[in-house]
């Protein structure tokens, strides 16, 4: 496993994009700004990451940054072959809430968000058998397929796995053939 | 030189009548007689401001008699109306040093012309929002976000969509005879290009002879769509409707002949009107009332 960490701290970049006193993150401007001075650190990061996007700092987030800093960042980095980029949004809170919901849904997303009282949540798209097997790697990681199987003894667990795999909201190392939760990942790492 | 006697109560519902006199004006002089002026709301101050800018645009000159009512002219000074207004309109009457007038004033009248403007806005509203969204309509603390996310997109439709100037601007009052209670009325209005014309190069052919005011602001408004192909867009006004709703509120969008509406049960409204007088640019008004 040879992932790079990254620490984002999205507020930092709000200060550093528009002068204001407080880190509101609005207007689709600010919001492409946001996302591609993060896009620059994950470009030199290369290879394999991990980015915690830290929005603790964030006051108002609008759906036009949501789309921008969340929805445009997990899609962009879907599509690349380039580098494998995996992310987890820290310090969600309920006003941020509603804005990343509806931006991941519009273009069938999922990621990863640890709210700001620390409870990991899956938002976007998800259905709720993947929820549950996202939930158990969340509890019990990391696990390999037989330790899922204990739990989940339907068929379609490994069709599951893939999924989420292939939206990037769990790790798993091709080496050990273990499954990773991304929060496990960040504690380990950052 | 038209004359157009601006109505004593100049608020949301009456403000169609000064935006038709910017619809019909060609390139002459109009006075806007405010003299009678009794009382008016952030859409009435925004509307005459839009007008006066609309015949400025065209060619023709704006000039605005001040209302005798001294209250008004203070309360006009206390919501920066006269700073705005005085890049447009000739003003008869004595503009006051001093200002006056309600504690409920939300957002003052505030120009909107670049994503700058949008962040001042967002940073000025969060002083005052809180307290008077609590105090004023009973809604929880955290509805400053919400509020604050509506005003974001809304005063982002002018700098994307209109590609021409705007202002913004919100108060609470409470709204005895048609409601009985406060409500929160914020106003956008802009003299751009209107939703008809930013939607048409990409949606229009799809429509065909149906392509007009009223079915660009259905698509805009009821469907999301918009000029740039990127499917994350759209959502703005999608999401304002939505937590507009959650606010038992009304949001109405005028723009070109035609107007829509997203109404409350408390409302009387048509969802949708067409035919009106061609106003170029697009109105957007929202009512929060208190909770009941």
């Amino acid at each position: 496993m040879n992932l790079t960490p990254l620490m984002i701290d999205v507020g930092v970049l709000v200060g550093k994009t528009v002068t204001s006193l407080h880190f509101h993150l609005v207007t689709r401007p600010t919001g492409r700004a946001v996302r591609m001075a993060i896009e620059a650190q994950l470009a030199r990061a290369g290879g394999q990451s991990i980015s915690v996007i830290d929005l603790s700092d964030v006051t108002i987030l609008d759906f036009s940054c949501a789309d921008e800093v969340v929805a445009k960042l997990l899609q962009g980095h879907l599509k690349t072959e380039l580098y494998e980029a995996f992310f987890m949004f820290r310090g969600v809170r309920e006003s941020h809430r509603d804005q990343i919901q509806v931006v991941l849904e519009r273009q069938a997303l999922s990621a990863v968000a640890e709210t700001d009282t620390g409870e990991r949540k899956l938002l976007g798209v998800v259905d709720a058998y993947e929820a549950r097997v996202w939930q158990y790697l969340e509890d019990q990681g990391p696990l390999v397929v037989e330790d899922f199987e204990i739990v989940f003894p339907e068929p379609m667990l490994g069709d599951a796995l893939d999924r989420l795999r292939g939206r990037r909201v769990i790790f798993s190392n091709p080496v050990s053939g273990q499954y990773h939760a991304l929060s496990q990942l960040v504690q380990e790492l950052l | 030189m038209n004359v157009f006697a601006v109505p004593a109560e100049l608020d949301v519902q009456v403000v169609d009548r000064v935006l038709d006199v910017a619809g019909q004006t060609k390139t002459e002089q109009t006075l806007f007689d405010a003299r009678h002026v009794r009382w008016i709301d952030p859409s009435g101050m925004i509307g005459l401001l839009v007008a006066g800018a609309v015949i400025k645009k065209r060619g023709g000159s704006a000039r605005l008699q001040l209302p005798d009512n001294s209250d008004v002219v203070a309360y006009l000074k206390r919501m920066g109306f006269f700073r705005e207004a005085t890049g447009i309109f000739e003003i008869l009457g004595r503009v006051p040093k001093r200002a006056s007038g309600s504690s409920g004033v939300l957002l003052e009248v505030t120009p909107i012309t670049a994503n700058a403007d949008v962040h001042a806005v967002i940073d000025d509203v969060q002083k005052r929002a809180g307290r008077i969204l609590a105090s004023r309509l009973g809604y929880p603390a955290t509805s400053v976000v919400q509020f604050s996310v509506i005003l974001s997109e809304v005063c982002q439709n002018i700098v994307e969509h209109a590609e021409g100037p705007g202002w913004v601007a919100a108060q609470a009052y409470n709204w005895t005879k048609r409601l009985g209670r406060y409500v929160v009325v914020l106003s956008v209005m802009d003299v751009g290009r209107g939703f008809r014309h930013s939607l048409n190069d990409e949606h229009a052919a799809r429509y065909g002879d149906r392509w007009g005011d009223a079915t660009a602001l259905e698509a805009a408004f009821l469907h999301g769509l918009t000029r740039f192909p990127d499917s994350g867009r759209g959502q703005g006004i999608q999401q304002i409707r939505r937590q507009v709703q959650r606010w038992n509120g009304s949001i109405t969008i005028r723009s070109g002949s035609a107007r829509i509406a997203q109404v409350p049960e408390w409302d009387s409204a048509a969802p949708l009107v067409d035919g009106l007088e061609i106003f170029p640019g697009a109105q957007i008004s929202i009512i929060l009332p208190a909770l009941t």
